[in-house]
Formats: C-alpha cells, sequence, structure tokens
C-alpha cells in the first residue's frame, strides 16, 4: 500500500474513464428517465414536466396484470431452473471426474447461440406442425386441437432454457469448493447420504443458490423475448409493455414509471436476499476486505 | 481459488497441503460416492436426472444445426422437408442479413475494446489501492448487473430523446460499452484479488519505472482475466437485442435483423450463420483452453517438482 499512499491521486485517475462512462451513460439516464416519468401528455400533443407522480399509481393499474405475470413466470422459472439446475450442478462438481471441464462447457454452450435464435429453436421445437406435438396428439396427451406454442407452458419453458446456465454455474462454483474432506467427516461420523446433504453440501452451497437465483429471476422478470416469440399478447409481461410503450405507442411517461416500479422491485429482492446471504457474497467482493 | 484459503474447513485442512491440485485430487480418489450407504440405484437415477437436464440444454442447439440443413416448403423453417446444402452454399443469400452481421461484429469488436480497457483501470483501482469511498464505488458497479436490461435501455433512450440525439450506430456502441462495463471489472476485480504484489515490489526495488512495472509485470499477470472479460464482453455484445432496440434508430444489428424476421420468415441461412458462430465460438473456446492446460503443463515442469497428473 505505500505506493497507493504516496500517489493518492492515482486511484481516482483509475477509475475516471470507466466511473465518468457509467455515470453518464448509466446514472445519469435514470434521472432523465425520472424526468420523463413526471411529465404529463399524450403522445400525439406532446408531454410536459409537471410533477405528474400519478403517472406511478396509473402505471400500476393499468397494468397490475402484466406485472403479477412477470413475477410470476419468473419465480416459475428460477424455480424449474433450480430443481433442474441443482442435481446436475451437483453431478458436475462431484462425479465429473476428468469430464467435469466438457461438461461445464457442454452447460454454457446454449451461451453460443444468439438468444433470439435460441428462442426460435424452441419455436421450431413446438411448433403446430412439428414432431412433438403430433406425437403428444397421438398419444392423447394433446388433443387434437391442442398446442404448445403460443401457451403459458411454451413461455415459461423459454425463459427457463434462457436463463438455466445462470443458474448452474453459481451452483457449481460453490458446490465445486466445498472440501471434499468435510463429506468424508459427515460420513465417518455414520452421517447418512441424507443428513450429510443435508447438513453439510447445501448449507454450504448456499451462496451458489443465492446468486444463481437473482441471476436467473431479474434478467426472467424484465425479459419480452420470450414472451414475444413463444406467446401471444396473453402472455405478454412487463418487459413487453415497456418496450412497445417506448417504441411503438410513445407513451414515455408511463413506460418510464414502469422502468422504475420493475427496478425498484428488483433492488428490493436484491437486498432482501442481501440480508439473508450478507452483502459480501453477493457483490464478490470478500477477497477485498481481507486483503486491506 | 483464492476462495479455498479462505473457506471454512480451513482449521481441519491444517498442516496438509491445500492447493487446488491436492483438493481435486482428493475428491477424485476418494468422492462421497457410495460411502457406506451403497445407493446404487439413488446414484444411477441422479446421473440419469443430470444427463436429461444436459439433453434439455442441448437438443436446441442441435435443432438449429440440422434444421440449417432443412429446404424448408413455406417461409418458416419449422418442419423437417428435405436435406439440402442449400443455405450453406449461400448463407448471405437473404437481403441485408450480411450486412447486419458486420454491423454487430463491429459493434462488439469497438465496444469490447473501449470497456475492457476502462474496466481493466477501474479494477485496478478498486482492489490495489485503499480510497475513500471504495464501498461505494463497489456497489455502484453492482446496480447495472441487477438492472433488467429493459430498463438500461429505455433509460439511456430517455437522455437521447431529451438532447434529440439521432440514435444509430454511435449510441448503440455507447450502450454496449455502458452495459459491459461491470462485467468487465468483475471479471478482472475477481482475477486481480489473488495478485502477489510482491512481484511488482521486487520489479521496484530492481529500478524499474512505475510504467515498466506495469507493462512487464503487471499487465502480463493480469492478462488472463483481461481475456476473458473481453470474450466475455464481445459475447453480450454480439448478442444483445434489448438494449439495442432502444438506441438503434435505423441502424440493423444481427439480433435486430432476425427480430424484424421473425415476424415475416425464417430462412434457414438464419440458422446456418447461428451455426457458424457456434461452431467459431465453440473452435475458440477449445483453443483458449487447449492453450492454457499447455501454459500450466511448461509452468509446471521445474526441476524441483514432479508434473502434476492432468485431471
Amino acid at each position: 500500500m505505500r505506493a497507493g499512499l504516496k500517489k493518492a491521486g492515482l486511484p481516482y485517475l483509475l477509475l475516471f474513464p470507466g466511473l465518468g462512462w457509467l455515470l453518464l451513460f448509466f446514472a445519469l439516464p435514470l434521472g432523465f428517465m425520472l424526468f420523463e416519468s413526471l411529465k404529463a401528455g399524450t403522445p400525439d400533443s406532446g408531454f410536459l414536466f409537471d410533477w405528474s407522480v400519478s403517472n406511478y399509481s396509473d402505471a400500476v393499474s393499468q397494468f397490475d396484470e402484466q406485472f403479477m405475470r412477470s413475477f410470476e413466470f419468473a419465480g416459475l422459472a428460477t424455480l424449474i431452473s433450480f430443481v433442474i439446475g441443482y442435481p446436475l450442478a451437483y453431478v458436475i462438481a462431484f462425479r465429473g471426474g476428468r469430464w467435469r471441464n466438457a461438461l461445464l462447457l457442454a452447460v454454457i454452450v446454449p451461451f453460443f447461440v444468439t438468444y433470439l435464435i435460441r428462442t426460435l429453436s424452441w419455436e421450431t421445437i413446438l411448433s403446430d406442425d412439428g414432431a412433438v406435438v403430433s406425437t403428444l396428439q397421438t398419444v392423447g396427451i394433446l388433443g387434437e386441437e391442442g398446442r404448445l406454442l403460443d401457451t403459458t407452458a411454451s413461455v415459461v419453458l423459454g425463459i427457463t432454457y434462457n436463463f438455466l446456465p445462470f443458474m448452474i454455474l453459481p451452483l457449481y462454483a460453490s458446490l465445486e469448493r466445498i472440501d471434499p474432506r468435510l463429506l468424508e467427516a459427515g460420513y465417518d461420523l455414520y452421517g447418512r447420504r441424507r443428513d450429510v446433504f443435508m447438513r453439510v453440501t447445501l448449507p454450504l452451497s448456499m451462496p451458489g443458490v443465492v446468486a444463481g437465483t437473482l441471476l436467473t429471476f431479474i434478467p426472467a422478470a424484465g425479459d419480452f423475448i420470450n414472451a414475444e416469440l413463444l406467446g401471444t399478447p396473453r402472455q405478454s409481461m412487463i418487459g413487453n409493455v415497456i418496450q412497445s410503450r417506448y417504441l411503438e405507442v410513445g407513451d414515455y411517461p408511463t413506460a418510464a414509471a414502469l422502468s422504475f416500479i420493475l427496478m425498484g422491485t428488483m433492488l428490493a429482492v436484491v437486498l432482501v436476499w442481501a440480508r439473508v446471504a450478507g452483502t459480501e457474497a453477493l457483490l464478490g467482493t470478500e477477497g477485498e476486505e481481507r486483503r486491506a | 481459488m483464492e476462495s479455498a484459503r479462505t473457506r471454512p474447513s480451513r482449521a481441519l485442512a491444517a498442516g496438509e497441503a491445500t492447493s487446488a491440485g491436492t483438493v481435486t485430487a482428493a475428491r477424485e480418489t476418494r468422492g462421497p460416492r457410495n460411502r457406506r450407504t451403497g445407493g446404487k440405484l439413488l446414484d444411477a437415477g441422479l446421473n440419469l436426472y443430470a444427463g436429461l437436464a444436459l439433453l434439455y440444454l442441448l437438443v436446441p442447439i442441435a435443432v438449429i444445426l440440422v434444421f440449417s440443413f432443412n429446404k424448408p416448403l413455406g417461409r418458416f423453417n419449422f418442419i423437417w422437408q428435405r436435406f439440402s446444402f442449400d443455405a450453406w452454399k449461400d448463407p448471405f443469400g437473404v437481403p441485408g442479413i450480411g450486412d447486419a452481421l458486420r454491423v454487430s461484429i463491429e459493434v462488439a469488436g469497438l465496444s469490447t475494446l473501449i470497456a475492457t480497457a476502462l474496466g481493466t483501470l477501474t479494477a485496478l483501482a478498486l482492489v490495489r489501492y485503499e480510497f475513500r469511498g471504495r464501498a461505494a464505488v463497489n456497489f455502484f458497479i453492482f446496480i447495472p448487473l441487477a438492472t433488467p436490461e429493459v430498463v438500461l435501455g429505455a433509460a439511456l433512450l430517455s437522455m437521447f430523446l431529451n438532447f434529440s440525439v439521432a440514435t444509430g450506430f454511435t449510441t448503440i456502441v455507447i450502450a454496449h460499452i455502458m452495459f459491459n462495463l461491470s462485467f468487465v471489472i468483475v471479471t478482472v476485480r475477481s482475477r486481480l484479488i489473488g495478485f502477489d504484489r510482491s512481484l511488482e515490489e521486487a520489479a521496484q526495488d530492481l529500478g524499474a519505472t512505475p510504467w515498466q512495472t506495469f507493462r512487464l509485470i503487471t499487465l502480463p499477470l493480469i492478462m488472463p482475466g483481461v481475456i476473458s472479460a473481453a470474450l466475455l464482453a464481445f459475447a453480450l455484445s454480439i448478442d444483445d437485442y434489448v438494449i439495442t432496440s432502444f438506441n438503434n434508430g435505423s441502424t440493423i444489428t444481427f439480433p435486430v435483423f432476425i427480430w424484424g424476421a421473425a415476424r415475416v420468415a425464417i430462412p434457414p441461412q438464419i440458422y446456418v450463420i447461428a451455426s457458424m458462430i457456434f461452431l467459431f465460438t465453440l473452435a475458440m473456446m477449445l483453443l483458449t483452453v487447449w492453450q492454457q492446460r499447455r501454459a500450466e503443463r511448461m509452468a509446471a515442469v521445474r526441476p524441483d517438482e514432479p508434473e502434476p497428473s492432468q485431471g
């Protein structure tokens, strides 16, 4: 730290470009969006600043359905991702052996294909005349007119698919760093498999559970691509509303108010989780404090 | 592997070697498998379940590869008709698709370069120096990561609208640098935390200037972190639709092109280009892993240490 004390200005100099960019193109825009959200008017006549706080309550009452649906879909997708992801992360971490890296590669392979095209692929798989639907119709699970596309199930399945690796990777990272000697100790003390899992493995993997659920839930709740490509307006989420209000309708104040409500809700979710997990694990800055 | 040293099991491990390699080796030779309980059925079930989960991840990718060889009858590439090389022979045969891909590569290249440079400096400041407000800066950098993309895009558009800025290529690049910065900072920072400062002090003791120390010691040591941050930034940028859609004006990136096409037609060329990007990324990834392995193996071969077995 000696060099650092000698040149007290250096850290600020290093920070300046990156932090400046974020202040200019992240923080300042939020200020403008706040300004926008308090304007009154119509898309045709234009909007003027008017301390129009009622935009917020109007936005909520007008789009409460889409809000609820977003959290419902995101929650479901997070839950399903966890149920699918935990055993997979566990198997890779503890049974992967020499295949571990190859298995991890398989987990991130979906990211090598553009998000939109991954979602289009599900459109191909679930399409009305596709093999999956006709098989399910033959077996009798789906009726003659039954479909998979444009349903709640297809949207949740798409969201789950697109964010599943975000769940698996942190789970794997936290499982992988568990010292196997702790598990050995559990067995040596005559713990049964279930005991060792519930009392050693699961508690030690909690940081991964918290990170994984957040990394899945946050992008899922703001998503509009899956609802657009795999659903209908009946599945539309808050992201769809914000996008169309901004880019198609031109109703900026409502869209801005909706954005703030969404962002506020997400930050609240993060802070509640931070309480549960401790902020250090969340910010990923554990090592720093100890070094300082 | 810094974490390996700070986990609660430290007391247990006292007196034994705690290097990551030892722990991995221990796990592989005497893992928790089948101890006492002998739950063979449970083991088989768990493996099967994990296999099915992997299948869920991989099937859509396989569908893209397979359907890139399809010759669909209608405008949508949804139903398998017959095998054909037509789309692969003419991948840019759909008007506009080649230009869109070019724009995407330019945006990704430019934004990756700038975001990686700025982000690396920020990460250096955050890990290496103690200064007032560091905790606040750490928190501030975290907020964009916890903000839904649609909000990031909408906020930026609000500002551009207020200043009547015409959106287009430049605003896309500005937006991509913005959302990539936090990812770069977090990635490089996690790499820097395990950094051995005594090497820099040694260089300075031997008369190196601060700039020489940075160029010859610091930069080569943090390079793996910088490269993974750059790869991540490039991947995020070339993939982004949501934030771009708010700030693109009339500029068409590859994802914007697909979004527009998806409602009218899905020609097999889209799957061909996706397959190309996929195969290219896979090859790059494998190459990086292979090079790292080779570097590790070469570093490991020292006269005083036997070569560790590769897991």
